[in-house]
């Protein structure tokens, strides 16, 4: 269990994030999406007591985590898996977090074995690991206390499509046996097939928050026609607004903020033949997060 | 693309740990001694430590007339690099979380960051105490090279040099970890504790009137004596001055700062 409540963090007059308050169940994944600069980051290092909130307070198992008496074996965190000595071996990383926790040292090698870090690698320097395996390591660090709640900033990060599969395996499994995951991506493909519920940051502030179905559901319907000219006409009879198709995809298509019946039936109601009608789905979502965030992502990355 | 809809928390919560219980400051200190020892650089700090005294003593064993090698004169000048590099110790254990920013790991294992921190100064004390043994113990060998070789090797050791020689070196690393934990950069605090004798000797030699602080003030005269059997009253007190002003008060300042910092 996270409870976020009206988390704020100035920097200097700049508000890096403004009154952000959200809920992570046991049970359920929870996807904390949003474009880099947006407060991600922030947000999950004030939740695990490393950077003091300007305002608002965020706990985890009932407690501010700072009050945890032994917080790796409550919460498993992985904030930046590049954040480890670059001249410690993965398995003396490890050795080192399970002898502060007081877990046995047998651990280790369970936990190794499951991120799928092999002998030799473990034997490695860190600095002479990929992102991916760092990914891994940071995994397999945070999953060392066998914590029933797991933050993770950007685990996603670096890992090969099939590591992001297995990751998404594992998250999926730790949350149906009752643990709560908070996990941080840019992407929103990363995150919409394994998270139950979304959070979408924007500058600093939640601009979307609930169920990824229902986001997903509110995200519109995509539809195309031959005559596309035609198509706008009907629509526009029927009262519904259309906008450019989900970005990316080929032959564009129109996206409305409709149901595919409503739409469909404007259509049929206009005599227009349609070669495409479906929920806009994760495409939708796409688009609904670049118009969330958008406007302040840009800001960010050309001030 | 999940089909769930509001997620339903399935029965089983895993139990919460019972009876867990933060780790106990021995615990931490063990951690923080391997974290010594750990790295490359840590280990070679700590060999480099043990093969200069060997050096020294080797070229001792050249340079010095049969009848000056003795136990004493072989313990000595070993002092000297180790209290050099056992301040850049101390330095690296407080200011290695930082620059290898394992901070946001070990302070997110620990939140109550006060216990690292006495954790570390507990165990750059062990490795100070043990340099003492290692000093002993090559001079030991020294001395015996020296009674093998034709030389004095004359036991004689006054036990006052052994405290000193524990004094200088706790002292020492204790001051590096404080301008570590002041400064939590490594080249600055390397830098800054290194220049800082030499800093106190052109200024004093210059400014007349910083020669009376110089003798309170400037660590490299007020621990003088410490290389020395017999240290008096007037300058245990001039020692424990300027040990207050490069460590205690680094420390105290430095320790506000740790808690208060923002990891990232």
């Amino acid at each position: 269990m996270i409870e976020v409540e009206h988390l704020t963090k100035r920097y200097g007059g700049r508000a890096a994030v403004d009154d952000v308050s959200f809920t992570c169940a046991p049970g359920s994944v929870t996807g904390f999406l949003g474009p880099n600069g947006a407060g991600k980051s922030t947000t999950m290092r004030m939740i695990c007591g490393l950077a003091p909130p300007t305002a608002g307070s965020a706990t985890v198992c009932g407690v501010p985590y700072r009050r945890l008496a032994n917080p790796g074996r409550d919460v498993g965190v992985l904030l930046d898996a590049s954040a480890q000595h670059s001249g410690r071996t993965g398995r003396e990383v490890l050795a080192l977090a399970a002898a502060t926790m007081g877990v046995p040292r047998r651990e280790v090698e369970v936990k190794l074995d499951l991120v799928g870090l092999g002998v030799a690698a473990a034997r490695r320097r860190v600095g002479a690991y990929s992102l991916g395996m760092r990914q891994r390591l940071g995994l397999a660090h945070a999953l060392l206390g066998d914590p029933r709640v797991l933050i993770l900033d950007e685990p996603a990060n670096g890992l090969d499509p099939e590591g992001i599969f297995w990751m998404r395996g594992l998250l999926r499994d730790f949350a149906d046996r009752g643990g709560t995951v908070l996990l941080s991506s840019h992407l929103l493909r990363e995150v919409e097939a394994v998270a139950d519920r979304l959070v979408v940051i924007g500058g600093g502030r939640v601009v979307a928050a609930g169920g990824t179905d229902e986001l997903l559901a509110d995200a519109g319907t995509v539809v195309r026609a031959r005559d596309e000219a035609a198509l706008r006409r009907a629509l526009a009879v029927a009262g519904l607004t259309a906008t450019a198709g989900p970005a990316g995809s080929p032959g564009g298509g129109l996206l409305v903020a409709a149901e595919p019946g409503v739409v469909g039936q404007a259509a049929a109601d206009s005599g227009v033949a349609l070669t495409e009608l479906r929920a806009a789905g994760g495409g939708g979502l796409e688009q609904l997060f670049l118009t969330l965030t958008g406007g302040t992502s840009t800001k960010e990355t050309t001030a | 693309m999940t089909t769930s809809t509001v997620p339903t928390a399935p029965a089983v919560v895993p139990p919460r740990h019972p009876g867990v219980r933060g780790p106990s400051l021995l615990r931490l200190t063990v951690v923080e001694l391997r974290k010594l020892a750990d790295t490359r650089a840590g280990r070679w700090l700590l060999v480099g430590i043990g093969l200069i005294s060997a050096a020294i003593v080797v070229v001792q064993l050249w340079v010095l007339a049969d009848d000056e090698q003795t136990f004493t004169a072989f313990f000595v000048p070993q002092l000297l690099p180790t209290g050099l590099l056992l301040p850049v110790l101390g330095i690296l254990s407080i200011t290695g979380e930082w620059s290898q920013r394992t901070a946001l790991t070990t302070y997110a294992l620990v939140p109550r960051r006060e216990r690292v921190i006495v954790a570390k100064l507990a165990a750059v004390v062990l490795a100070a105490l043990a340099s003492v043994l290692v000093t002993l113990a090559v001079a030991t060998l020294g001395t015996l090279a020296a009674r093998a070789t034709g030389g004095s090797g004359d036991w004689s050791f006054e036990a006052s040099q052994l405290l000193h020689a524990v004094v200088l070196q706790v002292l020492g690393v204790l001051m590096g970890a404080a301008f570590g934990l002041l400064l939590l950069n490594t080249p600055l605090a390397v830098v800054t504790y290194l220049l800082l004798p030499t800093v106190w000797a052109v200024l004093a030699g210059m400014i007349v009137a910083l020669r009376g602080p110089a003798r309170w003030l400037d660590t490299s005269v007020t621990m003088e004596p410490l290389f020395g059997p017999d240290v008096t009253a007037g300058q245990w007190g001039r020692m424990a001055v300027s040990v207050l002003v490069w460590a205690v008060l680094p420390l105290a300042a430095g320790l506000v700062r740790t808690l208060r910092r923002e990891v990232s």
